[in-house]
């Protein structure tokens, strides 16, 4: 009778008060998307106001510095507010309208979704508001300035870890006190079904592209594609079209903070176990008795104990492989990336880049590997700055 | 006939919450036997969560206090075991499923039969989802409380026709806490409930006042009350117990 598995994850583990809306949710969800006024208005935003398609860049210097398979990149650091996080946005909050709905909420980690949500609110004219963990509002608190820019209200959640899972669990309780006229906007592939389906299929338009991309400048499929996986959206999109072609090996870069032998870590495919959590089975990182784990990594938006519940079915069949990255080799990728490239890739997608660097070298020149680069890094710059000891302040 | 219907039998019944742990779990002991010299028929106990996202600040704050003083599910299956030596008082556990699920469903129910635990109350395990622990439950004679809520609507019946030793309606939207006032039309929904089925039908969400007991009491067959006894908790730590007591005396309208 479960609806939404993904062979044993996912689900709906959520209260009684929220199965309606739901359902609700689906129903509209499942009318819209073979709506063609929908469909055209979605594609109209996406092209005119969010800036796809993005650009599938191929990054000769690193390429050539490395000196194996050839780099490409998915720029969705170059979409309107700075990341993909506004495809899956203008998707929902246009669903919202659809459904009636006059108020969107969203947690967010790094406020990229935040801002993205916010952007779309004002766009549709929707009420805004955005939970934020207070440790994130502190050390993104450009971005918070941003949202409030834009219109929103900004919650600080000064409860449990007060980052990003905590930020879920007040827009959660916030939702649940008032579904009538709200719509909960969440960012990632994660939640109770339909969400992870959503947000998947509002996200593929990366993979989509990219695959017609490769196709059509290199006439063959991509060897490796790979992305950062925090919640999991950047890397289920850029995943999700090269599901089925079966020679391309899909690869998720975990934010490992200090170490995966360390608990400073967020890097749940490696060190979780499975358990139901934010209403989804999947794997989290738990203590032995199922308290959640508090996690950690320098970057706000990979600091989450969970993982989307389609990536815990990709991994379990093997489809996809999950490998930590810590703070130190996205660092050090962040900076490498500035000065190869040009590009200031935000710190999520660092951990991504990072890998690049590992694995490049060791692939024939004739290989192809395409890496999403999920956002830009000017909100990260003031962070690396501390954390290479400088003392710059926003 | 079990306890929990006993509970029910010919009379109305006061159900209080507490969180195990909170602020020890030797004063859990005693905080339910007050509750129950205080005339509670049934004591619901929490589990402590890290992410408790159906509770208030009040609830919330339990948790934090009950698993920062190291409570676990083993150790509170050890407080179930001692108490049980001490009161036949109805004792249902109300936690997140992932404590159960990291545990193991038929470790958890094995444990909540040998130490006597009647009942569990789970609310992130909606209708839908329950098929995967309602069958372990039911091997190890442990009911699995159903929650309908102000949203319910059309899933009323279908839930009630599957309930099983009372059913739990949530009287307001939101997480738990005290509330002044409770707008939803409590009667339509246990009217409809009691077209499909005789199981009894408790309130709660907000309740802390004697004048909603008696109405929920009226409406109903109990009411459910918790935040408002976590906030003595609160203001008197160890010193609570007295303070329990005299409170659920005050507002618990069946007992005089």
């Amino acid at each position: 009778m479960s609806k939404g598995r993904y062979g044993i994850h996912g689900g709906q583990y959520v209260p009684e008060t929220l199965m309606n809306e739901l359902e609700k949710l689906e129903n509209a969800y499942e009318h819209y998307k073979k709506d063609p006024e929908f469909i055209n208005e979605l594609d109209t935003l996406l092209k005119e106001y969010a800036g796809r398609p993005s650009l599938l860049y191929y990054a000769e210097k690193m390429t050539k510095d490395l000196g194996g398979a050839k780099i490409y990149f998915k720029r969705e650091d170059l979409n309107h507010t700075g990341s993909h996080k506004i495809n899956n946005v203008l998707g929902q909050a246009l669903l919202a309208k659809k459904m009636g709905k006059t108020r969107i909420i969203a947690e967010t980690g790094a406020g990229q979704h935040g801002v993205a949500t916010a952007t779309a609110a004002a766009l549709l004219g929707l009420e805004c508001e955005i939970y934020m963990g207070e440790e994130d509002t502190i050390r993104q608190a450009l971005n918070v300035y941003r949202m409030e820019l834009l219109g929103a209200k900004v919650h600080p959640v000064t409860t449990g870890t007060r980052t990003l899972k905590d930020a879920v669990n007040e827009c959660m309780r916030e939702w649940v006190s008032r579904v009538d006229d709200t719509l909960y906007v969440l960012g990632s592939v994660m939640g109770p079904h339909p969400f992870p389906m959503i947000v998947r299929d509002f996200q593929s338009v990366i993979s989509r592209e990219a695959r017609a991309q490769i196709l059509e400048k290199e006439g063959k499929l991509p060897d490796v594609v790979m992305a950062c996986v925090g919640g999991g959206s950047n890397s289920m999109g850029m995943f999700y079209e090269f599901i089925n072609d079966e020679s391309v090996q899909l690869i998720g870069c975990e934010a490992a903070g200090k170490g995966v032998d360390t608990d400073r870590t967020a890097a749940t495919m490696a060190v979780g176990s499975e358990g139901i959590f934010h209403g989804m089975k999947s794997y989290f990182c738990q203590d032995e008795y199922g308290q959640i784990a508090p996690v950690y990594s320098i970057s706000a938006g990979l600091d989450y104990p969970g993982v989307g519940p389609e990536h815990a079915h990709l991994k379990d069949i093997g489809r996809a492989q999950y490998v930590p990255v810590t703070d130190d080799e996205a660092v050090n990728a962040f900076e490498y990336i500035a000065k190869e490239e040009g590009i200031i890739a935000a710190i999520e997608s660092s951990h991504a880049v990072a890998h690049v660097m590992k694995i490049a070298p060791t692939m024939r020149k004739d290989q192809i590997i395409i890496c999403c680069l999920s956002g830009r890094g000017d909100k990260d710059v003031a962070a690396i700055a501390r954390y290479r000891g400088i003392d710059l302040h926003e | 006939m079990n306890r929990i219907e006993k509970a029910f039998d010919n009379k109305k019944a006061f159900i209080g919450f507490i969180t195990a742990g909170d602020p020890t779990l030797d004063k859990t002991e005693e905080f339910v036997l007050e509750m129950e010299r205080a005339g509670a028929s049934i004591v619901e106990l929490g589990i402590p969560f890290s992410d408790p996202i159906a509770e208030g600040p009040v609830i919330q704050n339990a948790n934090i206090r009950s698993l920062s003083a190291g409570c676990t599910t083993d150790k509170i299956f050890e407080m179930v075991k001692s108490l049980r030596t001490k009161t036949q008082i109805p004792l249902v556990f109300m936690g997140y499923v992932n404590t159960l699920y990291k545990y193991g469903y038929e470790k958890f129910f094995a444990k909540c039969q040998e130490v006597d635990i009647d009942g569990v109350i789970l609310p992130d395990v909606p209708f839908e989802e329950k098929g995967e622990l309602q069958p372990i439950a039911s091997k190890y004679g442990i009911k699995v409380i159903s929650l309908i809520a102000p949203t319910s609507e059309k899933r009323i019946q279908m839930i009630a026709k599957e309930a099983e030793g009372f059913i739990y309606l949530v009287s307001s939207m939101g997480v738990t806490g005290v509330r002044n006032e409770i707008t939803t039309d409590i009667e339509s929904i246990v009217k409809n409930i009691r077209s499909v089925t005789d199981v009894p039908v408790a309130v709660g969400f907000g309740i802390n006042k004697r004048e909603q007991v008696e109405k929920y009491m009226s409406v109903a067959d109990g009411a459910i009350v918790g935040s408002a006894i976590v906030k003595i908790i609160e203001k008197y730590g160890e010193e609570a117990g007295s303070h329990i007591y005299d409170y659920i005396h005050e507002i618990n309208a069946a007992a005089n």
